[in-house]
């Protein structure tokens, strides 16, 4: 009974498989194919990879991780010239699963030599509107990170304390974790973000949000802007409250990037999870040859639930085994 | 008991909160792209019946309340309980009005219900998915109104109003999902 509806979304995956290939083809993107299995990750706070246990040649046993994402292999390519490209990878992010997310996921993922995050948005929002005909005839908008808090719940992410936020949530019947008062002020924003605002951004046209705060910055490059705030810049593109693109003016200092690393392992094991080894291979790269660029990952299947009105993850993936 | 972490979280699981117990009724994974992970519950009481929504981060854990399930037979009500006998051991426990809540208006005399034990303690009870019951009163249909969807309010033998298709007659016997409160099918003709 499973079988038939199954096989009509695997046919509309097809179709938007083509469509997003033929937008690449159509501006020069080279599709490339990168390893799954990595010894070093891209660290990040509060995305956990899958490890498993390979046996190499001699028989030697070594700890790999199936990979986050496939950001680390494709930078190295473009330090080694690759120009522009693109890729659809899969990713495992461990204990991720839920109506929008997934253990295993279909990452959309492009990166743009000389482009700058405010160029990427622009061909992100062309191929959304390639992709999704309901968006096509749409000008996205664009709110800074602090614009959004502002308008949705009255709150200047740069002047706020853990005692505003928790007013806040109270006001707004979102419900606080335990250990609120003892968390970061980073994390609170986001409970607020997912809890409350996200389920209205992007509804009643796309939206990109931008200029995040530093502490978010991740793998993007920060500035300092007009008020003084040191922020990140990185976007990323809500529609129909569905987070479904992150992107970043891409970071090309393997110092700070190490840096970066080392301080999302030190929340890691002050949350008591491990450290994780770092991607050397990448902060090599960083310091050889690689370009001034843009990148963006994109949730493909958030883009089919999109374009086929779906509202869990499990109906536009095949045959998923949770 | 056990605690459990956010990804032991799953509808059905019982979990003490504040010193009560609590049933999850819903749950969502909520979690921005680089953020920190949300697990948002909705939570009933198992005393008062009150829904309550909560939310955990990963690493967060919470203690399992004690909870056990016995099938019994309702006996009968008097003015202040609800008597109910283990059919096997012929014990008999009793709730109050409160502690039945809601399920009041689906209980007949003798049926099976399961009540709830909180540390052997019996604090409420759910009636079965399904109940029969008989209509004791329903305004007659109106003839060529049998039909559409169109429906009409009827009053069961325990004293419970929910609304009916037009052809069902008073003394007609009806099955009533409890979960709801809605009509599911008609069982016999008067």
């Amino acid at each position: 009974m499973h079988g038939a509806p199954q096989i009509v979304m695997m046919r509309q995956r097809a179709k938007l498989l083509a469509r997003a290939r033929e937008f690449f083809a159509a501006r020069g993107v080279l599709e490339v194919d990168t390893p799954l299995l990595g010894k070093g990750l891209v660290v990040e706070s509060h995305i956990d990879p899958i490890a498993c246990q390979v046996t190499v040649g001699d028989g030697r046993t070594e700890q790999r991780h199936l990979l986050t994402s496939p950001e680390g292999p494709m930078k190295r390519l473009l330090a080694d010239g690759s120009g522009p490209i693109y890729q659809f990878a899969h990713a495992f992010r461990d204990g991720e699963v839920g109506k929008r997310h997934s253990l295993e996921f279909t990452m959309l993922e492009w990166y743009r030599p000389d482009h700058d995050h405010h160029a990427l948005m622009d061909e992100v929002e062309a191929f959304a509107q390639a992709m999704v005909p309901r968006v096509a005839g749409v000008a996205f908008e664009r709110l800074t990170f602090q614009q959004v808090f502002q308008d949705s719940v009255g709150v200047d992410p740069f002047a706020t304390s853990l005692a505003e936020l928790r007013t806040t949530c109270e006001r707004l019947a979102v419900p606080v974790p335990p250990g609120f008062d003892e968390g970061s002020l980073h994390d609170a924003l986001d409970l607020l973000l997912v809890a409350h605002i996200e389920p209205s951004l992007g509804t009643s046209r796309p939206l990109f949000m931008h200029e995040y705060p530093a502490s978010q910055a991740a793998l993007a490059r920060v500035h300092a802007s007009a008020e003084g705030h040191q922020v990140a810049e990185r976007f990323e593109l809500y529609i129909d409250g569905v987070e479904l693109a992150n992107g970043y003016h891409e970071l090309a200092d393997p110092i700070e990037q190490r840096q970066r690393f080392d301080h999302a392992n030190r929340v890691r094991v002050a949350d008591s999870r491990s450290a994780l080894p770092i991607d050397e291979p990448l902060i090599a790269a960083l310091g050889s040859g690689f370009p001034a660029c843009a990148g963006v990952a994109l949730g493909f299947d958030r883009l089919l639930m999109i374009a086929t009105g779906s509202k869990c993850i499990d109906d536009v993936r095949s045959a998923t085994t949770q | 008991m056990a605690s459990y972490g956010t990804s032991d979280f799953r509808k059905g699981l019982k979990v003490l909160l504040d010193n009560e117990p609590y049933l999850i009724i819903d749950l969502d994974f909520m979690k921005p792209g680089k953020g920190q992970a949300v697990y948002r519950i909705k939570v009933k009481n198992l005393i008062n019946g009150r829904v309550l929504d909560k939310s955990y981060r990963s690493g967060d854990s919470v203690e399992g309340a004690d909870i056990e399930e016995r099938t019994m037979q309702f006996l009968y009500k008097d003015a202040a309980h609800f008597h109910f006998m283990d059919g096997e051991s012929f014990e008999q426990v009793e709730l109050t009005s409160d502690q039945v809540g809601d399920a009041a208006k689906w209980l007949i005399d003798e049926m099976m219900c399961e009540v709830v034990c909180w540390n052997g303690t019996p604090i409420t009870c759910d009636p079965p998915n399904h109940v029969v019951l008989k209509v004791t009163y329903t305004e007659p249909g109106a003839k060529g109104n049998s039909t559409g969807n169109v429906q009409k309010p009827a009053t069961v033998s325990t004293g419970a109003e929910l609304m009916v298709p037009t052809f069902i007659n008073q003394d007609d016997m009806v099955r009533i999902d409890t979960r709801t409160g809605e009509y599911v099918e008609r069982v016999s003709k008067s």
